[in-house]
């Protein structure tokens, strides 16, 4: 500082140092009069002011007179100004009210899980799906060892609430995804057909959800891609069942990107070491490919593209449970092509628009025979062809509240033939939504909604309304409630055959608790549903069927009581009973169990910078049907409880400029028998059980990826 | 000249006014900067009093840079001290906010980087199995950004070895190569000439600190 400066503070000071200072003083408290520690207390427009103590007292001199403004400030919570006078000496009571951000705002929640990078206070990150033991990075795998979902590891698809696989929608950006898993032979569950890395957010909602969705009786899965990816950047993958490539490149402005990814599974090799219950007589192989595009058409606008294409080939001999001696042979040729446009865009007074259309189209030619045996093969061919397309808009109102309304139209051929025989139909499927997220207060939330539907190959509308309330009790806590009715049309092999059927429907109750905290999350739900007008084979087609589920789940996850250590456990009790297909009355269906549980464990070992994690899923016994049993018995058999223990073990590490991953995963690691079920012989004689075809299975993998700083991750010992 | 004298006499105590004010601002800025360096300012009460309190000298200013500059590398460095991970995003948000008002007045500000820089080091802090991917990168980039501005501030050198010190190996962190990049920054710190007393020019003891760390 200079001399005269020096000279000019003294000159200016000192006679302000002869006033008389006023001493400011008071206390900090929130609306519950608890004490408010580190405080900002400042006089406006000068230096002077203090940071409250841990008991949210405060005082310091000033040398401002008369009335002045004084600020108190505190994050988290909404700023105060109040005039004061600076020499009356009072001692100032100071109540600051918590500032209403998005954390502290009340979400929807019944019946829905979500697993999301935006948004705080969510149940799972989409890592977790890639993470859990014995899920091999499946998204559907991992979603079952959540509440709500079966462990039917012997179809594919999500079994929830009671629901079968069908009852499920799987959605991408809000458009519906016809055969979101490989088609697969009898008894072997076929996986899902897409990367989980490529979703920033994915909600498993196990009953009540939006009325912007349609056509799932129990369930659906609504996946959100990622915008934009953080860098370019290539990747390898080679494993014991195949290899795989890919590239995502990002422009120098950071606002349009592409990928390209390839992939080639062949499971022969692996089965000509591990020799599985039923021999492969083709491949199995898979050829997959996947595309994307997204561009930032502006600050508000998106533009996004992804599309791939799958081509299976696979086919197993087994032993004829029907004429003993001789063989079985199956065989699958699939292709499948799905490709998603969709464009969101903020479109001015707080009016947002998003437009999507989707195509799919999915080949199944099936080869099944008896060996050596009159008749001959029995050929298949099943082709779905779906256009879809969705216009919505939605509308801020006030600060959270919003209003959405749409419509989606879909045009799907439903193409079948069983050796010449022919059976087609097509579906013109039009539909109508609105609903509003309304905010009573920031911590009362309603959502009220409907949705209208027709479909011309039934020649039938339906009307929909849907309602959720949500309370959150403070911080940590909330409750909810759904209400809502569903409708879905009978799957395509019942339609083709009958054009007088009408849509099943499904009416969901729920009530559900949740806490969640940075470190912990508890959640319990209970539930009713119930089912009508479901699909009856016997006598003839018809819809007479119905039937309810019930039941209470738990969830509990925990990331803070054992250093490095995440785990969750989920227990679901379903009681469910229906009469539907060839059924003579209600009973438990040959999908559901009473009690399902599920306990995930990860731990991080970061000085071998190695990921553990194991998962153990239990089920009791599902209902099976012995044709020798009399009628009014059908169904009162159980398989065994169902047991499974899967453990994985992932290596980080950096080979040169790549960041790599190894990947060990060992499934049903203690090889506990399986028993899903049986199939009899028609005369009821003989009876096979259906088990994995392979009793354990193991997978080694490495996964590198160029282009990602060397600097990126851990620097947490700061 | 009745009038001129008056004008004479008004610039004359407009003047002493404000050479008055930036005499109180740096007489201000000098006792809270002095002890930047000292290891009983590190607490998570003394951090948020000095963040406080550059946060009222940055209010009443309201066109000097530094204030919001400190006010955001006190907030960060709570944001380190922390037990309840929960409130690290609130604070980190707090120092952003800070640090734009601080690049509003001051472009291309090497100094401030460098806390843009620790703010993504904070993110990724809360869960870095998740956020690694994220703020990793950013954390680096900024660092970058910085050197480009200004290669010459230590305090690049600095938070680069800090970040090669404690990060594993296997990620691409080394005890030599933060040594060289440490003993870098001490180059650099000798060499540095802050352009005003107040100006930024801490971290020369705790990078003998962490070179220590670094010889172990």
């Amino acid at each position: 500082m200079s001399n005269i400066s020096r000279y000019l503070c003294l000159f200016i000071f000192t006679p302000l140092f002869s006033l008389a200072q006023n001493k400011i003083s008071g206390k900090v408290t929130d609306s519950k009069k608890h004490p408010l520690p580190g405080v900002n207390i400042a006089l406006k427009g000068s230096y002077d002011g203090a940071t409250t103590a841990a008991d949210g007292s405060f005082s310091f001199p000033t040398t401002a007179t008369g009335d002045q403004l004084l600020s108190a400030s505190l994050t988290g919570y909404q700023t105060l100004e109040l005039k004061i006078n600076t020499a009356a000496g009072e001692q100032l009571n100071i109540v600051l009210k918590s500032a209403v951000n998005a954390l502290r705002v009340v979400t929807i929640s019944a019946g829905s899980f979500e697993a999301s990078d935006d948004k705080k206070g969510t149940v799972l990150k989409p890592l977790d799906i890639v993470t859990t033991a014995g899920a091999g990075a499946d998204i559907a795998n991992a979603i079952k060892t959540l509440p709500g979902a079966q462990q039917t590891n012997d179809r594919e698809g999500l079994f929830v609430r009671g629901g079968t696989g069908y009852e499920t929608q799987t959605l991408i950006d809000g458009m519906l995804v016809r055969n979101p898993f490989y088609s697969s032979l009898p008894d072997i569950p076929g996986r899902g057909r897409f990367s989980p890395f490529l979703f920033k957010g994915t909600t498993f909602s196990s009953g009540g959800y939006s009325a912007q969705y349609g056509q799932g009786l129990s369930s659906a899965l609504i996946l959100e891609s990622i915008d934009l990816p953080e860098r370019s950047s290539s990747t390898v993958g080679v494993s014991v069942i195949g290899v795989n490539a890919g590239l995502d490149n990002l422009s120098k402005d950071k606002k349009t990107s592409y990928g390209i990814e390839a992939d080639y599974t062949n499971l022969a090799p692996y089965f000509n070491i591990i020799k599985p219950k039923n021999a492969p007589n083709l491949g199995p192989e898979i050829i997959g490919t996947s595309v994307n595009f997204r561009r930032k058409t502006s600050r508000t606008g998106m533009l996004k593209f992804y599309g791939y294409g799958n081509w299976t080939k696979m086919g197993f001999n087994s032993n004829s449970l029907e004429y003993p001696g001789y063989t079985e042979s199956f065989k699958l040729h699939n292709n499948n092509v799905y490709t998603n446009l969709t464009y969101r865009e903020n479109i001015g007074r707080d009016w947002h628009l998003y437009i999507g259309a989707s195509f799919s189209s999915n080949t199944d030619n099936i080869d099944a025979d008896t060996l050596q045996k009159n008749p001959g093969p029995s050929l298949i061919k099943v082709q779905s062809n779906l256009s879809q397309s969705r216009v919505m808009f939605y509308k801020n109102l006030g600060r959270f509240s919003v209003l959405r309304f749409g419509g989606e139209y879909q045009y799907a051929e439903e193409r079948s033939a069983f050796n010449r025989n022919k059976a087609n139909f097509t579906d013109n499927y039009t539909a109508a939504f609105a609903e509003g997220d309304i905010y009573f207060t920031p911590s009362f939330v309603g959502r009220v909604g409907g949705r209208a539907e027709y479909s011309s190959v039934l020649g039938e509308m339906n009307f929909a309304p849907r309602v959720s309330l949500a309370y959150k009790v403070n911080n940590f806590s909330q409750f909810s409630v759904a209400y809502g009715d569903y409708y879905q049309k009978p799957e395509p092999q019942y339609i083709r055959f009958d054009r007088n059927l009408g849509y099943m429907k499904a009416t969901h109750y729920i009530l559900s608790y949740q806490r969640v905290a940075t470190d912990y999350t508890f959640r319990t739900e209970v539930f009713y549903k119930k089912y009508a007008d479901l699909v009856k084979t016997v006598p003839t087609y018809n819809n007479n069927g119905s039937g309810y589920a019930q039941g209470v789940e738990l969830f509990w996850r925990d990331r803070k009581t054992f250093k490095n250590v995440d785990y969750w456990i989920s227990y679901s009790y379903l009681d469910t009973k229906r009469d539907y297909l060839n059924y003579p009355f209600r009973v438990q269906p040959d999908f559901a169990a009473n009690h399902t549980a599920s306990i995930v464990y990860k731990h991080f070992l970061p000085k071998l910078s190695t990921n553990l994690g194991l998962t153990y899923s239990f089920a009791t016994g599902r209902p099976y049907y012995n044709p020798n049993q009399p009628t009014d018995k059908f169904m009162s058999d159980r398989t065994m409880t169902y047991n499974s223990v899967g453990v994985s073990a992932s290596y980080l590490t950096n080979i040169r400029k790549a960041f790599t991953i190894f990947v060990l995963s060992v499934s049903n690691v203690l090889g506990n028998k399986q028993v899903f079920g049986y199939h009899y012989s028609s005369d009821g004689l003989r009876r096979d059980e259906v088990v994995p075809n392979v009793p354990r299975f193991i997978y080694l993998g490495m996964f590198m990826n160029f282009g990602i700083d060397r600097r990126q991750d851990v620097i947490n010992n700061l | 000249m009745k009038r001129l004298f008056l004008a004479f006499l008004f610039t004359g105590s407009l003047a002493t006014v404000a050479v008055a004010q930036s005499a109180q601002y740096t007489e201000a800025m000098t006792k809270q900067t002095s002890d930047l360096d000292s290891s009983s300012t590190f607490t998570q009460e003394a951090l948020q009093q000095k963040a406080n309190t550059f946060e009222r000298i940055a209010d009443a200013e309201k066109s000097q840079w530094l204030p919001y500059y400190y006010a955001a590398y006190m907030q960060v460095m709570q944001a380190f001290t922390l037990k309840d991970k929960s409130q690290i995003d609130p604070l980190a948000d707090k120092a952003e906010s800070n640090l734009d008002k601080a690049e509003a007045l001051s472009p291309k500000n090497s100094e401030i980087a460098c806390i843009r820089s620790l703010v993504a080091t904070a993110r990724l802090t809360v869960d870095p199995m998740t956020r690694g991917m994220k703020f990793g990168p950013e954390a680096a980039a900024q660092l970058e950004q910085a050197k480009s501005l200004n290669p010459e501030n230590p305090r690049i050198y600095m938070l680069e070895g800090q970040s090669l010190l404690f990060t594993p190996e296997q990620w691409g962190g080394s005890k030599s190569k933060a040594k060289t990049t440490l003993e870098l920054a001490l180059e650099k710190f000798a060499a540095f000439k802050p352009e005003s007393s107040i100006a930024p020019h801490w971290g020369e003891t705790y990078t003998r600190k962490l070179l220590e760390q670094s010889q172990k």
